[in-house]
């Protein structure tokens, strides 16, 4: 795997190790042994044939569905000398879905690269209109202080050590007996664990939720730092996954990650379309399952409301509980009268303030009360 | 990495797909050629898809054509070591230290060990494949486990001793992706993402599965269940469901329905939401007349 063996291996072996690294520099992950792998299996294989070498990447690298195109086209570029070709227009009718490339921003593991000119430059503006914003810190350090024993928790299927408990932990109990030569005194149990409910949520980021925008971005950090399982959306003219940039610690980086994935800031509102793509892709719909979800809009739809209205109510028969957060229910004189809301409002579990950072943490620490 | 090009007689992803359909299994390219480098490598193979999509069945073929057992593991949310590894027979280690009075007694013999499957995988890698399925339900702690067991196939037990495996076994993990699964677990492993069939394979299946159903009727009912798997449902019909509802279309046209009839009276086979029911239901007639024809 060092450099020495590198240098032993055939010339043929070059135009697939400066494969691996192409596909490295296009923030694939991949690691010496994958590359070794990779070389293994194509010495395997034959190659008889182009399409063999493909198949080893595939197997090899594993990219995920959601990269496969983005594969084959650096494979295509690397060994036909294809260009790459722009990724097609979104169709205006088509909700598009966006997420992070699966490997590139792990944040499990922090990169020590630098962030780069356009990254940076958006990394300033955001914090510099967070300063000019400011006033929210406060209300913010309060919600991670008290996220943990707050948000809305449920019984785990794992045991955990307990005074009282469904069942009896054999293994202390011998453990016990053989310190008392074979007698037993007392039985010890275990009991479920808890673990937080799964939170989601969906943060429109049309142009009429234009105002305070930083300021729920900046909420949404918090969330997925303080809370165990978040996952965060955001609703616009199409549906995009921002978790993973979120769970960068450092928030300016983060918040800049998950400005540079959203190409519908403060564009049209086709909320229900959004939520049914969310609903489509089973993985996503898997997170909604058992969820407390959190939408954050005004609920002012540019769409047919009935779409919008048939998947919050689909949300609610999939969902722990659903909450609407609206900036305009900040009004005590508020009533939700637009055909949207209005339709969906018996599918919510509760409407509630969203106007400021104090009132959509109140929301967030609230959900386990009332169920 | 020890590299063993031939397995069971099988010395490339062609042959291997050749054995997985007389048993039964039709592979694609991608995942013949991903089951060949794992076996062929030794490594585990990941299966990743959707719901549905024979991820369960590939992994049983693949242990049919080695002529192996299937050791399954299902995942589950708080799954521990008990429950995959192995655990000790706590009342009958208490009623041998009863019985043995004064005597000396070795509570942690083998006769009080419960093998799990991964122990049972362990002590018996020629003969069988362990199939770790469904691994994203189980929690990080766990696939961190996971992690450890798979890189070196050893267990350690601290009343006993380690064990370690002869030669690696075969090792076939499945996931729905319901989560990430961590980038070190995906990287120890070969990957295939299964995705639904194409058309064309997709009706061999139903038709190889279920020989009661003519091809025109496979191929109807695939592109059915094609226009289906287009519409934003809560459950898409996976492989199965597409087998059952050709089958049962075939059952309910053999007692005398006429075919267009016989399909839509059998949905409750291919869609099983109230949803998508409701959502597909008025326009149910036109998609199935559009693919029988």
């Amino acid at each position: 795997m060092s450099g020495g063996g590198t240098a032993a291996l055939p010339g043929a072996a070059r135009p697939f190790l400066g494969f691996a690294a192409r596909l490295r520099a296009n923030g694939f992950a991949v690691s010496p042994d994958r590359t070794e792998g990779f070389l293994a299996a194509i010495g395997l294989l034959g190659p008889r044939a182009l399409e063999d070498v493909r198949r080893a990447g595939h197997a090899m690298f594993g990219p995920g569905p959601e990269r496969r195109a983005e594969f084959d086209a650096l494979f295509d570029a690397h060994f036909l000398g294809r260009s790459i070709a722009a990724p097609a227009a979104a169709d205006e009718d088509e909700t598009e879905v966006r997420e992070d490339r699966d490997g590139a921003a792990d944040p499990l593991e922090p990169e020590a690269e630098e962030a780069g000119g356009a990254e940076a430059t958006m990394a300033e503006t955001l914090t510099a209109r967070g300063l000019s914003g400011g006033g929210d810190e406060a209300a913010l350090a309060r919600f991670a202080r008290r996220a943990p024993a707050r948000l809305p928790r449920l019984k785990s299927r794992r045991l955990r050590r307990a005074r009282r408990g469904a069942a009896l932990d054999m293994r202390r109990a011998l453990r016990r007996a053989l310190a008392r030569d074979g007698e037993l005194v007392e039985l010890p149990r275990r009991a479920r664990a808890s673990r937080q409910r799964r939170i989601l949520l969906l943060l429109d980021v049309s142009g009429s939720m234009r105002a305070g925008l930083d300021a729920r971005l900046r909420l949404a950090h918090a969330l997925v730092q303080a809370g165990e399982r978040v996952e965060v959306f955001t609703l616009g003219t199409r549906l995009t996954r921002i978790t993973r940039p979120l769970a960068l610690r450092d928030r300016g980086r983060a918040l800049a990650r998950a400005a540079g994935l959203v190409a519908d800031w403060e564009g049209g509102t086709r909320i229900g379309a959004a939520l049914e793509a969310l609903l489509a892709v089973p993985r996503f719909a898997g997170f909604v399952r058992g969820a407390a979800v959190v939408v954050v809009s005004d609920g002012l739809e540019r769409d047919r409301p009935e779409a919008m209205v048939a998947a919050v109510a689909r949300l609610s028969r999939l969902a722990w509980r659903v909450d609407w957060l609206s900036p305009l229910a900040a009004d005590p004189a508020f009533e939700p009268r637009t055909a949207a809301l209005a339709g969906a409002a018996p599918y919510l579990d509760r409407i509630g303030d969203g106007g400021s950072t104090e009132a959509i943490v109140a929301g967030l620490l609230d959900l386990a009360e009332g169920r | 990495m020890a590299v063993r090009p031939s397995i069971a007689g099988l010395d490339g992803p062609g042959p291997l797909a050749q054995a997985l359909r007389a048993a039964q299994y039709v592979a694609d390219e991608g995942l013949a050629t991903a089951a060949y480098l794992a076996l062929a490598l030794g490594k585990p193979l990941l299966l990743e898809g959707s719901p549905g999509v024979g991820k369960t069945e590939a992994a049983k073929a693949i242990a049919a054509v080695l002529a192996r057992r299937v050791i399954r593991l299902q995942c589950f949310e708080g799954i521990d070591a008990s429950a995959a590894l192995y655990e000790w027979n706590y009342p009958r280690q208490m009623l041998a230290i009863r019985q043995a009075g004064e005597d000396y007694v070795n509570i942690y013999a083998d006769q009080f060990l419960i093998a799990r499957p991964l122990l049972e995988a362990l002590r018996a890698p020629q003969s069988a494949v362990l199939l770790i399925d469904e691994v994203d339900r189980a929690d990080h702690e766990f696939e961190a486990f996971l992690l450890e067991f798979l890189s070196d196939f050893q267990i350690s037990i601290p009343e006993t001793g380690s064990l370690r495996a002869a030669e690696p076994p075969v090792v076939i993990l499945t996931s729905n992706r319901t989560r990430d699964l961590h980038e070190a677990l995906r990287r120890r492993c070969v990957y295939h993402w299964i995705d639904y069939p194409d058309p064309a394979l997709e009706a061999e299946i139903v038709m190889m599965r279920a020989s009661s159903v003519a091809r025109a009727t496979a191929e109807a009912v695939v592109a059915a269940v094609g226009r289906l798997r287009a519409e934003p449902l809560v459950k898409p019909p996976g492989v199965a469901e597409t087998v059952e509802w050709g089958e049962a279309a075939t059952l309910l046209a053999a007692q005398g329905a006429a075919w267009p009839e016989a399909f839509r009276r059998a949905i409750g086979v291919a869609l099983k939401d109230q949803d998508d029911l409701a959502y597909v239901g008025p326009r149910l007639d036109a998609l199935i007349a559009g693919a029988a024809a």
